[in-house]
């Protein structure tokens, strides 16, 4: 074990400020105390520190390249630094997590897996790093989820995965979540739940959160070595929260660094059709296992969210974010479908990068709101929008 | 205990502990039978009238659910109730107030999802808890760890909250959700979701025994019971109670008449517990 204090030592946050918890049914309690015992062994376990850092390396690409887009630098009017996750393999960051808990859960014993998937780029990574160590894979997807991305079914089953499509409620990702942790509930002494996002139940949303916070491990270091100073803002698109946890968490104690969050406004947030719980406030409710900014009504019911993107298309967030906005270190705001559907066009054309529609929100963003003087921002290209052109051209087709 | 304000209750009021503790005394030596009922489910009115069948057919207590829009503890069966309740335009006042309407015949403990009760208030919910006569309260997702707020409120208004433990449940926890049991304590009887099931009388006993060697409570088994046979199986292991749930949910959903469908299934049910 190395230098960690001795309360870190003891386990992960089960708390962030108020948000958090591990609001689930009793049958699965134990299992989040075996995870959480074999995450704080494994996270100081050189074995396991170096199979993942070979793995991410040579397998998945990591360091991911720090690029300096000229052309969108040109049109926002100050130097806009992309993190290539879109570079990674299968095509987002998703695959930092789920190798990482793969391996984990491998390592457990535990050599069935379930998760479920929005975009299907998680479901993907999943299947991918289950290919990769032998593991059964099962993956949860609304059945609109499975239209609207289906390049990623067809990958998914390529890679040996069972892909199961969830009609239940608005069938996207709340539901795909709901019934993946159903099946957990049925299967917990022999299945580990690999969760998509720095959302779920203690230790979840810590556990993501150290697998992804090496995006910003590696932006900050790039950028300080290749230019000797810090961006003035970091931005990332919010789902459930993990790419932008994973490109904050270093920036946190940079008190200079803005840090904003941009979240899906669907229709817009007036229409309710949004998924942008942070953005929007309001009480704080339950949502898969952690308290955290969720959309709900007076009585409490969660209520459905609205993207144009699969993978924003939540109705709740991670709890951190939620701490993180209330201190006031992060911001979070929110973007329009047409206005991410104009940002994948333009960054297209501009930079021969396709983005992911999900990642669009954040460039939007960064391209067409006012930059409060920030000279530098540093963008968080989550992903590759391969799996959006029938979506984006459906609605080319539509205008 | 705090001295819960008396203005809206009789002077002679049983606290929602008593009437559940009454309810399991009547059948020592036998189960209490419990059957689970879906508030709004098809709507308010035929569920009123279903939950007035299970009483007039040998029910000894009601638990009544809320529906909720992400029931992570419930199997194909509730959720889909669930959902056709919210849809039919099932709210929280609306279940309470079927709720009040069956306390008058027998103890209703609430089966309810812990954002509908976060929503409220912890305090706020234990109140109208009491003021509709509802004695009890079951959160699904509120684990040992989770609960102290809501216990808190709970004990303030007499409400008892009634903890759930499942197959998977280490005996350090058990001795721990055992002694804060008030009412009864809920065995979880599988390792899953709600749901008809085959019979595993074997598992009942072994689970029954864990769970009564830590606490002084009457045990509810409950959790893919069905059938007369497997509510038979559960009291012969030692249940003090047998909650079924699925099965006459089901009954609701396919009969024209769910009210009478109700009723004959748990006479039959009731029939099967020796009485
Ligand atoms: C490319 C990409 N970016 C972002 C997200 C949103 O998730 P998160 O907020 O967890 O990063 C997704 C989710 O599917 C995604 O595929």
């Amino acid at each position: 074990m190395t230098g960690r204090g001795p309360l870190i030592e003891a386990g992960v946050e089960h708390r962030f400020g108020p948000y958090g918890g591990q609001y689930v049914p009793e049958t699965l309690m134990p299992a989040l105390d075996e995870l959480e015992t074999a995450w704080v062994a494994a996270r100081d376990d050189a074995g396991y520190k170096a199979q993942l850092g070979d793995l991410l390396r040579d397998y998945a690409g990591r360091p991911t390249p720090l690029y300096l887009a000229e052309r969108l630098s040109e049109l926002a009017g100050r130097e806009i630094w992309l993190k290539r996750e879109d570079l990674m393999h299968t095509g987002s960051h998703k695959l930092n997590n789920a190798l990482g808990q793969a391996l984990l859960a491998k390592g457990m014993g535990k050599h069935r897996i379930i998760a479920e998937t929005g975009a299907g780029q998680h479901g993907v990574a999943s299947a991918t790093a289950c290919a990769l160590l032998g593991l059964q894979c099962i993956v949860y997807m609304g059945a609109e989820d499975c239209r609207r991305q289906a390049p990623n079914v067809q990958r998914m089953q390529l890679l040996g995965a069972e892909v199961v499509s969830v009609e239940a409620g608005a069938r996207t990702l709340k539901e795909a979540v709901s019934e993946a942790i159903r099946d957990w509930v049925s299967s917990v002494a022999t299945t580990h739940y690999i969760i998509g996002s720095a959302v779920g139940p203690a230790p979840y949303p810590a556990l993501v959160r150290d697998l992804q916070r090496v995006i910003g491990d590696e932006a900050r270091a790039a950028l300080l070595e290749r230019t000797g100073r810090l961006p003035d803002r970091v931005i990332a698109c919010v789902g459930g929260g993990s790419n932008s946890i994973g490109i904050f968490t270093p920036f946190v104690v940079d008190a200079d660094v803005a840090l904003i969050g941009v979240e899906a406004a669907g229709e817009g947030l007036d229409s309710g059709r949004h998924g942008a719980p942070l953005t929007v406030g309001g009480r704080a409710g339950v949502l898969h296992g952690s308290l955290s900014a969720v959309m709900q009504d007076a009585d409490g019911q969660i209520t459905e969210a609205h993207s144009i993107s699969a993978g924003l298309d939540y109705p709740g967030s991670g709890p951190e974010h939620a701490h993180l906005r209330d201190s006031g270190r992060a911001r979070y705001v929110a973007v329009a479908d047409a206005d991410a559907l104009r940002a994948f066009r333009e960054v297209t054309r501009l930079e021969g990068i396709i983005p992911a529609l999900e990642t669009s929100h954040a460039l939007h963003y960064a391209l067409h709101v006012d930059g409060d003087g920030s000279q530098r921002d540093l963008v968080c290209l989550s992903g590759r929008g391969d799996k959006d052109l029938a979506e984006v051209i459906a609605q080319d087709d539509d205008a | 205990m705090g001295k819960p304000a008396r203005d809206r209750v009789p002077a002679v009021e049983q606290t929602g502990e008593d009437r559940i503790a009454a309810a399991f005394a009547l059948r020592s030596g036998s189960a209490a039978l419990m059957p689970y009922l879906m508030g709004g489910f098809p709507d308010i009115a035929t569920s009123r009238a279903i939950g007035e069948a299970y009483a007039a057919n040998g029910a000894d207590l009601i638990e009544l659910g809320v529906p909720y829009s992400d029931p992570l503890a419930d199997g194909p069966v509730i959720h889909a109730a669930g959902t056709a309740a919210l849809r039919a335009g099932a709210t929280l006042d609306g279940v309470l107030g079927v709720g009040e309407a069956l306390a008058g015949r027998v103890p209703v403990v609430l089966m309810c999802y812990v954002n509908l009760v976060l929503a409220r208030g912890a305090d706020a919910f234990a109140q109208t808890l009491r003021e509709a006569g509802i004695s009890g309260l079951i959160v699904p997702d509120l684990p040992l760890g989770e609960e102290p707020a809501i216990a808190d409120a709970c004990a303030a208004h007499g409400i008892a909250l009634v903890p759930l433990v499942a197959p998977t449940t280490t005996d350090e926890r058990l001795a721990l959700i055992g002694a804060r049991a008030r009412g009864f304590l809920y065995a979880v009887s599988v390792t899953g979701t709600t749901g008809e099931r085959g019979s595993r009388e074997q598992a009942f006993g072994e689970l029954l025994a864990r769970v009564k060697a830590q606490t002084t409570a009457p045990v509810a088994l409950g959790f893919g019971i069905a059938t007369a046979e497997h509510a038979a199986e559960a009291a012969g292991a030692g249940a003090d109670g047998v909650i079924v749930g699925s099965r006459l949910v089901r009954a609701a959903a396919e009969s024209d008449d769910p009210a009478a469908a109700a009723g004959e299934l748990v006479a039959k049910l009731a029939a099967g517990l020796i009485r």
